[in-house]
């Protein structure tokens, strides 16, 4: 691509952005506000993790011997078996097609 | 008698099963005993905490028990080395990966690294966002050349996982995760962090950008990447997550 196609490709992609960007600004700018304090029983999906508040710890540690995966959690809707020679899943395009059932 | 060293200290805290260290008193002469397996279950109890709470995909996708039961041998092999406890975890994701019973969930470091990234996000100091208008007042050839910054609190986490299908599952419930690789794009435009599927080729482009590229250069490292990568999309997602912090003109 010469240099003018590549210039005018990407102030495209930028004008693109900014004119999709101006239509939802408005909205965004009234859905920030923050309540803070407000939090419905069981959403309290406070993002800054732990040791920012202070729990209990009364409760008693079990350390198991074995370990095993109780079934529970929603990981047991997820099958994602890793690849055969234990390497993850690369891209779409080549592990869908490994993944098709054998014809015939 | 001789003091007890801290490494003996601490490898009896962090093993239930080891005696209370002989020479530990409980302040009146007499030997520690309980008090002493009271602050070593106070320990591995705090630190499970820290667990189930810092890492809240991996919770709804194992459940607390499973979660509960991979903090016991985590914490123990690596307890904090910080104080600052909202960082715990960071060796969790490598933990994870040598992690035998769990092994079959190849996906699950990426969740952790995820989880951490959302909470690295949220601690992120503040930037002020780049106004678009000044974007859109530059002329082409201008913005082609220029060099955009990045907010502190952005992350990009490439991933050869659905790891958005897997997040929108676990938060949101939604469909089984087909298999395809999906890269992460978590911004902070108010208090909170936001992860969003990014486009092929928007890590390329991001990362370029964090290197001090310019936004050709940037866009070239993305069709590189992706040939079909959707740029203004991309684009949107920074603007929309007030990601981009300040334009500076190549002079």
């Amino acid at each position: 691509m010469s240099t003018i196609l590549k210039t005018a490709a990407v102030a495209g992609a930028f004008a693109a952005a900014l004119t999709a960007h101006a239509s939802t600004a408005v909205a965004d700018d009234m859905a920030k506000e923050k309540c803070f304090g407000v939090s419905l029983a069981g959403e309290n999906d406070c993002a800054a993790g732990p040791g920012t508040t202070c729990a209990g710890t009364s409760k008693v540690d079990y350390q198991g011997n074995a370990w095993t995966l109780v079934d529970a959690g929603k990981c047991t809707m997820i099958e994602l078996p890793a690849m055969a020679d234990g390497t993850a899943r690369m891209g779409s395009l080549e592990a869908l097609e490994r993944d098709l059932p054998m014809e015939g | 008698m001789t003091p007890l060293s801290q490494q003996a200290f601490r490898e009896a805290m962090l093993h239930p099963e080891a005696l209370v260290p002989e020479t530990l008193r409980d302040g009146h002469g007499g030997p520690a005993g309980r008090r002493f397996s009271v602050y070593r279950n106070n320990v591995a109890v705090g630190l499970t905490e820290a667990v189930l709470e810092g890492f809240p995909t991996l919770r709804a996708l194992l459940g607390d028990e499973n979660l509960r039961a991979l903090a016991a041998p985590f914490l123990r092999a690596h307890p904090p080395s910080s104080p600052l406890m909202f960082r715990y975890g960071e060796a969790l994701p490598a933990f994870l990966q040598r992690f035998q019973p769990l092994a079959h969930l190849g996906y699950l470091p990426d969740v952790a690294r995820l989880d951490l990234a959302m909470r690295e996000s949220y601690h992120a100091a503040d930037a002020t966002p780049l106004e678009p208008a000044r974007l859109a007042a530059l002329p082409p050839e201008v913005l082609a050349q220029a060099h955009l910054r990045l907010a502190p609190s952005l992350r990009v986490l490439r991933s050869s996982w659905p790891l958005w299908q897997i997040w929108q599952l676990a938060h949101h419930d939604g469909p089984p995760p087909r298999p395809e690789a999906e890269d992460i794009l978590i911004t902070r435009p108010g208090y909170d962090p936001e992860p969003h599927h990014l486009p092929a080729g928007g890590a390329g482009f991001i990362e370029a950008l964090g290197q001090g590229q310019s936004a050709e250069q940037a866009s070239g490292a993305a069709i590189a990447e992706a040939p079909d990568a959707d740029l203004p999309a991309i684009l949107g997602l920074l603007l929309q997550g007030s990601a981009l912090t300040a334009v500076e003109i190549a002079r």
